[in-house]
């Protein structure tokens, strides 16, 4: 041992068996006297007393076996859309066929690692995939470039708004955002901006949810650093949103256009528009429903933004012996080098979850992508046209949608609910838990995955829901 | 390393001709940064600026600087080239790699080439 060095010890514990502690108890000691406590169980006093050490009844240990099969019998009373249930639920996640390929792709020993690597350029096909991933998404938004993806489409549309606050350096504070942007996306951008100045403005629950992009242009001004839209929009309706971007333009103003990628597969992209960002939710790429996540958020902006976006960059170069090549690229602009003055401080991304969408997207094709856009576009006007023939349903709004739509009911949503879920369907979104104008008002999402007869079968039971 | 005898220089490698005005990065400040990758000059035409105020934002393929004014005056002009051609700082710090011109500066604070050549040499060891 060098004089002065470190010996971890092993310590043993009669309850843990042999556990490896790289402290000493001498070392323990002089940290508990420097922070000027006497024992462990001291620094956890800032916690109840009645939490601080709980007795926890736990059953007596299982062996793996009957643990196994006590878990499998648990799991049995979940319901879920692979087998039982039907679903017409969207409102940011949707569920679309994954071909089998995407998993087994993901499970090869090569990927199966959520982070870009450490020494990256050692891993050529990693950083292939993630390039092919920020080309697909380009080419997807009508964008210049995307960077290696976030989190998910909430936490892209916060790096947006970094982006922006980025460009304007404190010049422009203004935010307006579209009511009809995502609740829980409207909910992350406050949490994020929190400590922030930029102001967030526009997304009144009254705002008249009829004129919301009329409304829009009438609030940019001088001091707009950006305009957050969504589109399809939250209640799923399609607008070419050419003039609101022109307007903003022509007062200085960025615009970022939440997009659902499914639907650029069959519409004119935010790109041709004239936005300066695309982001959004990637999940629909082959990424499967699960609550909570992972999910995937993309991010494409335009080459004149590119050193102020955030996140991890793949480029394709030459190496030294002239053959084509893989970097991370741009790094410097990212918060481990630039520390605060970084857009960001966040440059992590979803590594196998953009592998996910480059395959799923890989696999389709253009023209097979484009044939998923229609069916669901199809079948989402199909269904709309039958629910709004039953007494008491009604179409909220006339404008042209995608694959989802706001339904008025003649009850409750929640009772509505209640009463698919006894027929096997997972029903839509009760839009009156986030816009007080919309009580009894239904979203409701229909994708290649539901069948004609699932679809007549939820009219038939929808219309049976008694209208007391 | 070239250290022009007419300029002026801060500590923190900034260059300042008393003769025309102009300030920028010096030879010793793009070598260390190597290639320059991205330039932004974040004072416009007409700022009144103070010494040690940034000027502009710098990022080269392994680092990322802040460059300072070296003096006090007001932004007169800013070079508008090196946006579209980072690569200029370091190809021709002195020439046309130039940040900004300011008007009403006073070189007294600052360093001549001799006390910078010191200043420099003192670093690389």
């Amino acid at each position: 041992m060098q004089p002065g060095g470190i010996e971890p010890v092993l310590v043993h514990d009669p309850e843990m068996g042999m556990t490896y502690i790289p402290h000493s108890p001498k070392e323990r000691d002089e940290m508990l006297a420097t922070v000027g406590v006497k024992k462990l169980e001291d620094l956890f006093t800032g916690v109840p007393a009645k939490l601080r050490f709980p007795k926890l009844d736990l059953p007596p240990a299982l062996s793996e076996m009957e643990a196994a099969a006590e878990l499998s019998e648990i799991s049995l009373g979940n319901e879920n859309i692979r087998t039982e249930l039907v679903s017409f639920l969207g409102a940011g996640a949707y569920n679309h066929y994954i071909p089998a390929a995407v998993g087994h792709i993901l499970q090869r020993g090569e990927y199966y690692t959520a982070y870009t690597p450490y020494q990256p350029e050692i891993s050529q096909g990693t950083l292939q995939a993630i390039f092919e991933y920020q080309s697909l998404i380009a080419a997807l938004t009508g964008m210049e470039v995307s960077n290696a993806s976030h989190y998910d489409g909430a936490t892209a549309v916060a790096e947006a708004v970094n982006m922006a606050d980025a460009q304007w350096r404190g010049k422009r504070k203004k935010v307006i955002l579209s009511p009809a942007l995502q609740p829980q996306y409207r909910q992350t951008l406050r949490t994020y901006l929190q400590y922030s100045d930029m102001e967030l403005v526009g997304d009144d629950p009254h705002a008249d949810l009829n004129a919301s992009t009329d409304q829009m242009e009438y609030l940019i001004d001088e001091m707009t650093a950006l305009v957050i839209v969504q589109y399809p929009d939250f209640f799923g309706r399609v607008y070419d949103f050419s003039h609101l971007i022109e307007m903003a333009h022509g007062k200085g103003a960025l615009v970022c256009v939440v997009a659902n990628p499914t639907a650029l597969g069959l519409l004119k992209t935010p790109g041709e528009m004239g936005a300066d960002m695309v982001v959004g939710e990637a999940q629909p790429l082959g990424i499967p429903l699960s609550f909570g996540g992972p999910y995937l958020g993309y991010f494409a902006t335009r080459k004149q933004f590119l050193h102020k976006m955030a996140g991890r960059l793949v480029g394709e170069t030459v190496d030294n012996r002239g053959q084509r090549a893989y970097v991370l690229t741009l790094t410097a602009r990212e918060q481990h080098i630039k520390r605060e003055r970084a857009t960001s401080n966040i440059c992590t991304n979803q590594g196998l979850l953009t592998l996910a969408a480059s395959v799923y997207l890989s696999l389709l094709g253009k023209k097979g992508f484009r044939q998923v856009a229609e069916l669901c576009y199809q079948k989402a006007h199909y269904t709309a046209s039958q629910i709004s023939k039953i007494k008491g349903y009604s179409l909220c709004f006339d404008t042209p949608f995608f694959h989802e739509f706001s339904v008025c009911c003649p009850r409750p949503v929640a009772a509505i609910n209640a009463h698919l879920i006894e027929h096997g369907f997972i029903g839509g979104y009760d839009l009156g838990q986030d816009y007080p104008s919309l009580k009894d008002h239904m979203l409701l999402a229909v994708t290649e995955m539901n069948t004609k007869d699932e679809i007549d079968a939820l009219v038939e039971v929808l219309s049976e829901v008694p209208h007391d | 390393m070239n250290i022009p005898t007419n300029l002026r220089y801060s500590k923190t490698d900034e260059w300042y001709d008393p003769a025309s005005g102009k300030i920028g990065l010096t030879d010793y400040a793009q070598s260390q940064l190597s290639d320059i990758v991205f330039v932004e000059i974040v004072v416009n035409k007409g700022d009144s600026i103070e010494t040690g105020k940034q000027v502009a934002s710098v990022e080269s393929v392994k680092a990322a600087a802040d460059s300072y004014a070296p003096v006090t005056g007001k932004v007169a002009e800013v070079n508008e080239n090196l946006s579209g051609n980072p690569e200029t700082l370091n190809k021709d710090p002195y020439g046309e790699g130039w940040m900004a011109k300011i008007e009403g500066g006073d070189a007294g604070g600052l360093m001549d080439s001799t006390a910078y050549t010191k200043y420099c040499e003192e670093r690389e060891h």
